[in-house]
């Protein structure tokens, strides 16, 4: 392409140039802010609406889920009463019964897995040992194998397990609050270990040095000046390994037993069979249940990060 | 070299002695015994034949992975293309949310957007994929929408179709995408952009050239948070997605359901398990590093 060499035309071919560009930067930058405005509307809208919806209509004076005929508190006086329609599954001491069973293996489940977690994240940070980046990576396993799959495992496991004793000891052992807390605590514990070993990692070794300078030995050291600085993350690991529990629901459903449903299994029960004003009002019960748990973690969490 | 090492190491062994392998006993046989064992055991259970009452029997046989391959291979298919479309909408909606959260001024502000993504998502995911079931129901709220709107003239089949289980499924696993990605774009320098603006880069280029490829990390733990669990996804599809939506994990239950068919059902873990794997090596490979 032969190009005049006069400075007067390359400026307006320049000029030119630039204005057409700046002005399709100017489009591609308004796309990004407006798409930039936008997405976060919808996908809020997106995730908050199903949940505001499912509370509204707990309220609602009709058996429809389409349209608001006023308030009511029917639907939570059924479900207190007992008063649920007959083809329900349904029944207040049930509810509390599994609500209570849920509360039993999340409890047990959290103490055993968080002393089991605590102590191989402190031996990962600290220990020096072979097979090291074995247990690392055993550890991160229950975190990325499906549910399912971890589930129907356990299952089989369990039903090999008891086969064998029984042909030994004559008696067979049954699925129930024992196999689901092992369950859990399998699951669990690699949860416990990542938030402990977040904490350990952000903790000064030299802290512990000077403890065993002055004289402290291993066990001192430990409780008078490890622990309490990694205590904030062991008290998230275990919420965090409560919360997993409670919330569990394929593990318990191919773990448990007659008699040890815990709440998400009795839950599911109730779901499959379809849609009725009582089973929003648990729903909301739940939510609520749950938001406040959660609220209660941060403030926790909350308050000992600023002590620290 | 190697006399270096067993000098390093030796040196190190004489300040720290070999300790701590007895506090990771207790969580080694613990997951030796109650997770790895079951999965060799459903490794091996996957080539036993099924005998009366739904026993597990001799002998070994490949038979239930021939079923597979022939009866369940379209419903596999299904599955990974419902977890792979999962994902991209996931990635599509996800990144640009995490970008405006990190892009937020305050630290607050960041915070609360934050706070909002996660919430909902701490609900019990049971809880969560009901609210769908009664949205998307022939007299949920959707259609009525739709038919005030006079979009539409009779209800649309929403509910059991695969379009729910996709619902579902974004709507379950997003937070998954958003969080790491957020994390990434937290620790992004945007001094970079500034540099890329002065020596010429529009915005285009900018995302392109400076901030996509820097927050890949976060773009892949992300997508391979929300691809392994809906591979493996159970009650979405159960839920929402009747006959139409059905999953490799609908498959697994069945067989595990009453006496059911539990060396196929193995099998059909296994196979599962095989698919999670080769997505963990893509992740090695790709965005393991960071």
């Amino acid at each position: 392409m032969a190009r005049t060499l006069s400075p007067s035309r390359i400026t307006t071919e320049t000029i030119h140039y630039d204005a057409n560009r700046i002005r399709r930067d100017m489009a591609v930058r308004k796309i990004g802010k407006i798409g930039l405005l936008l997405n976060p509307i919808f996908t809020y809208f997106f995730l908050w609406a199903p949940i505001l919806l499912l509370v509204i209509f707990s309220f609602n004076d009709s058996r429809s889920v389409s349209t608001w005929r006023g308030f009511t508190l029917r639907w939570y006086n059924n479900i207190f009463n007992d008063i649920v329609g007959t083809e329900a599954r349904f029944s207040t001491g049930l509810m509390l019964n599994a609500l209570g069973n849920s509360l039993f293996v999340g409890i047990i489940a959290t103490i055993i897995a968080t002393i089991i977690g605590t102590a191989v994240a402190l031996s990962l940070a600290r220990g020096n040992y072979p097979g090291k980046r074995f247990v690392d990576s055993l550890l991160y396993l229950p975190v990325v194998i499906p549910e399912i799959t971890q589930g129907v495992s356990l299952l089989i496991f369990f039903n090999v397990l008891f086969d064998f004793m029984s042909t030994v000891t004559g008696q067979r052992a049954q699925f129930g609050f024992g196999t689901i807390i092992i369950a859990h605590v399998a699951f669990n514990i690699s949860y416990v270990a990542i938030v402990v070993r977040a904490r350990l990692a952000d903790m000064n070794p030299r802290l512990e040095e000077a403890a065993r300078d002055l004289g402290a030995n291993e066990w001192q050291t430990f409780w008078r000046i490890t622990f309490p600085l990694i205590l904030p993350g062991v008290i998230s690991g275990a919420l965090l390994a409560f919360t997993l529990s409670l919330d569990d629901f394929v593990i318990t459903f191919f773990t448990s037993g007659v008699g040890t449903t815990t709440l998400p299994v009795f839950v599911y029960g109730l779901l499959k069979l379809s849609v009725t004003p009582e089973i929003n009002a648990i729903s909301t019960l739940i939510l609520v249940v749950s938001t406040v748990l959660i609220g209660i973690s941060m403030l926790i969490q909350g308050r000992n990060a600023t002590r620290l | 070299m190697a006399f270096n090492r067993s000098f390093g190491t030796a040196a190190y062994t004489i300040r720290q002695k070999k300790s701590g392998g007895l506090l990771a006993l207790p969580a080694v046989l613990w997951l030796v015994l109650f997770f790895l064992l079951p999965l060799a055991i459903v490794f091996f259970v996957s080539f036993m034949s099924r005998g009366p009452r739904g026993t597990i029997v001799f002998p070994l046989t490949l038979e239930h992975y021939n079923r597979i391959f022939d009866i369940f291979f379209p419903v596999i298919v299904d599955s990974v293309r419902i977890a792979l479309v999962t994902t991209v909408i996931c990635l599509l909606v996800g990144y640009p949310l995490a970008f405006f959260i990190s892009t937020r001024k305050s630290r607050r502000a960041q915070q609360i957007a934050l706070f909002l993504v996660i919430l909902p998502f701490w609900t019990n995911f049971l809880v969560r994929t009901y609210a769908w079931r009664v949205l998307l129901g022939g007299d949920g709220p959707v259609n009525n929408l739709l038919l005030s709107l006079g979009l539409i003239e009779t209800p649309l089949t929403l509910l059991n179709t695969e379009f729910a289980v996709l619902v579902g499924l974004v709507y379950g696993f997003l937070p998954f995408m958003v969080l790491p990605i957020y994390a990434s774009i937290e620790r992004f320098d945007f001094r970079l952009v500034e540099a890329a603006y002065d020596l010429g880069a529009n915005d285009w280029h900018a995302f392109w050239r400076v901030v996509f490829p820097l927050t890949l990390p976060g773009v892949v733990a992300g997508c391979i948070l929300v691809l392994i669990p809906s591979i493996g996804a159970f009650v979405t599809p159960d839920l929402l997605g009747g006959t139409e939506g059905l999953m490799i994990g609908n498959l697994i239950q069945t067989q595990f359901r009453g006496t059911g068919n539990w060396p196929l059902g193995s099998a059909l873990s296994v196979v599962m398990m095989a698919m999670v794997s080769l997505g963990l090596i893509v992740y090695m490979r790709f965005g393991g590093q960071n």
